[in-house]
């Protein structure tokens, strides 16, 4: 295959995330490719601690969605002790989701992606930001800022802290929702909802002007989907069971057990990321090339079970039709989600259960392996350990949210830059950094947490080089 | 702020580096980087739980640098602050440290994997081969938990190799201030920070300031 990668072994990025682009002889695009290039070693290092242990330590794993992590491996914890919940703990663990996940859609909505369709892919990089965004349009960086803020704020009152909380536990919760609490958040949902709404406003009026053709082009192809809903096929973030389905709408597998994920799952390496490439294994890597998160979970769902949620349900679905094949509507999928979780958030705190003193069971080890899932804000989480008599862990496997889109961000990587570099690039070719720009947003529509499977997050730095065949570096190009 | 004197010993030496010539006012913005090495991010979802605070901070500081916040990709020169989370725990990890020193006059350890090393130092605890549990992680991940090729990625100049130990950063770079905290909360960063706009060294006593975890 006549092509070559080189890249400078001196990285001068704060990056954990590269693009390679591969030219052949004739300067014409060949592959394009996304590298994640940090790993830590959790699956390792985990083991011989005890089992309770693993909420701490895995929560360490991702600062965005340390909830997540602390909500597997509680749920992981529970079937090692043989335990159900009571009502009440289940129902504290889903508010303590929603808030997670509201946070972090509001953090890559406004913090992250917005700069791009707000401030404009052509701005300027140094101001094509957050603190942008807050000079250019002050209110509306305050509303986003506050709606996150409400979320963090949720974790907060519930577990003591915003980041790292060990509040979810094997058993249960460690305490019920407080009066001050409840109180906090009835006062503060409907500037939520404004803000919600406010998004919504401002985001479909572009993508019905000037983002048509990034909804073309990035990461718009056919692929699998996966992720959680409840038993009657409702949107579910945390109790349901596993559905995968076709791009046609063809549903492959439901009430699939994560027990046995390994024999759905398959998790190819690569020479070069950190990051794997899983697949569903029976139809194996190209054809089980599947995506998860926001957009997957509104895909497998049939209804999202509230009005407004599933209004903007609706009129996604009116866009794309039933099942969304975009990458680009990742983001109008966040803010879908946003909508179901201050829903959802509003029916859950009115429920005088949250209340109730019994959150948490206590128990003794009934068995030597569990595998706990939730649905972290970025897709599907499994957490599967091993221990021994003493609770010690033996053996772990984290499969990551967003690792399960490795496939697909590669896939959209290409197909943005076939579209930005249709033909031959000469040696020595300056690459406009529109382009760059550009290349990046489709990776930032999957919002990955590469801190999760490996370390990274948010809007990673990029450096993007243009190699020929025989090794010649063509054109390179830093964002600054 | 800018008559801080290098004499004072409650001024910081970073605080009054920049002139900010073209500046109208009295009172120049700092140049604010942030840098993320081998952690969870979780510092800076911190820094971004400053929250409203942030357009306080925006008036005094110009973000030059920032995996969040910015899309500068090459560490700036004549950096007065830089917030540094994260330990040091590959090639890439060092490379950045040694440069942002270079360019910074006043570098925080930001979290506990910058003071400690913290958790990505537990794979320190596997050192059997001299290699500090490098070896060991890499094969669990990408031989033992994956059906691949029974290699782990490798890849000179694209993938960075990790470092045979974990560090902390004062072990790689001198460090100016230790702000602890897994992660530290926004009230924390705001109480080390805020001062350091000032010229003044923040005061760091007490559980409130100090605490790890």
């Amino acid at each position: 295959m006549s092509r070559t990668v080189i890249i400078d072994p001196v990285t001068r990025i704060e990056g954990h995330a590269k693009i390679s682009l591969h030219l052949d002889d004739g300067g014409r695009l060949m592959d394009a490719r996304f590298h994640v290039v940090e790993y830590r070693g959790f699956e390792k290092f985990c083991e011989g601690h005890p089992f309770t242990e693993m909420a701490g330590i895995t929560a360490r794993i991702c600062g965005i969605c340390p909830v997540s992590h602390l909500l597997a491996a509680a749920k992981t914890g529970d079937k090692l002790l043989g335990i159900t919940i009571s009502p009440a703990a289940q129902k504290l663990r889903r508010l303590l989701n929603l808030a997670q996940i509201c946070q972090s859609h509001a953090l890559s909505f406004f913090h992250l992606s917005s700069p791009d369709f707000l401030l404009g892919w052509e701005c300027e990089p140094a101001r094509r930001n957050l603190f942008g965004l807050m000079a250019a349009d002050p209110d509306l960086a305050r509303a986003g800022i506050r709606l996150r803020q409400f979320g963090q704020q949720i974790l907060e009152l519930l577990g003591g802290r915003k980041i790292h909380s060990a509040w979810a536990v094997p058993g249960g919760v460690r305490s019920p929702l407080s009066d001050d609490a409840k109180a906090w958040i009835l006062e503060r949902l409907p500037e939520a909802r404004a803000t919600a709404r406010l998004a919504l406003e401002r985001f479909k009026p572009l993508l019905d002007g000037p983002l048509q053709r990034e909804q073309q082009v990035f990461g718009q192809f056919p692929s699998l989907f996966m992720g959680l809903v409840g038993p009657d096929g409702a949107w579910d973030c945390i109790d349901g069971q596993l559905r995968l389905i076709a791009s046609d709408g063809t549903v492959l597998a439901d009430h699939l057990e994560e027990d046995a994920y390994a024999s759905f799952l398959a998790e190819a390496v690569e020479d070069w990321s950190y990051l794997k490439f899983p697949d569903y294994k029976p139809l194996g890597p190209a054809a089980g090339m599947y995506r998860v998160g926001p957009l997957a979970r509104l895909n497998v769902c049939d209804r999202i079970g509230t009005p407004w949620a599933d209004a903007e349900l609706a009129d996604l679905r009116a866009r794309h039709g039933r099942v969304v094949t975009s990458s680009f509507a990742y983001h109008q999928a966040r803010l879908v989600e946003i909508v179901a979780c201050l829903e959802a958030i509003e029916q859950l705190v009115a429920d005088p259960q949250l209340q109730e003193r019994r959150v948490r069971v206590r128990g003794s080890l009934q068995c030597h392996s569990a595998v706990g899932v939730s649905e972290a804000p970025r897709g599907t989480l499994f957490h599967h350990y091993q221990v021994d008599d003493n609770g010690l862990i033996t053996r772990v496997n984290l499969i990551i949210a967003t690792g399960q889109n490795n496939l697909a961000m590669n896939r959209t990587v290409l197909q943005i830059a076939r579209e930005v570099i249709p033909g031959p690039v000469a040696a020595g070719a300056e690459i406009p950094e529109a382009l760059l720009n550009r290349v990046e947003a489709g990776i930032r529509c999957y919002d990955p947490c590469l801190s999760c499977s490996t370390h990274a997050a948010g809007q990673m730095p990029l450096r993007l080089q243009l190699v020929a065949a025989d090794g010649q570096l063509l054109a390179e190009r830093s964002r600054g | 702020m800018t008559t801080a004197s290098a004499h004072d010993p409650t001024t910081v030496p970073g605080a009054t580096a920049v002139t900010g010539s073209t500046a109208p006012a009295a009172r120049p913005r700092l140049r604010l980087a942030t840098a993320w090495l081998a952690g969870c991010s979780g510092c800076h979802m911190s820094f971004l739980d400053l929250d409203e605070l942030l357009f306080v901070l925006a008036e005094r500081v110009e973000l030059v640098y920032s995996p969040v916040a910015s899309d500068i990709k090459t560490y700036p020169e004549a950096v007065d602050i830089c917030l540094v989370e994260g330990a040091v725990a590959n090639t890439a990890n060092l490379e950045l440290a040694l440069q942002l020193r270079a360019r910074t006059a006043l570098v925080i350890s930001f979290g506990d994997c910058a003071v400690t090393a913290n958790v990505p130092a537990l794979r320190n605890l596997l050192n059997r081969d001299g290699r500090g549990g490098a070896e060991a992680v890499l094969q669990r991940s990408y031989v033992d938990l994956a059906d691949g090729s029974g290699r782990h990625p490798h890849a000179p100049g694209l993938v960075p190799e990790l470092l045979d130990q974990v560090w902390p950063l004062h072990a790689v770079i001198p460090v100016d201030l230790y702000l602890p905290g897994c992660p530290p909360s926004a009230e924390r960063i705001a109480a080390t920070l805020l001062p350091l706009l000032d010229g003044q060294r923040p005061i760091q006593a007490g559980p409130a300031m100090l605490r790890f975890g």
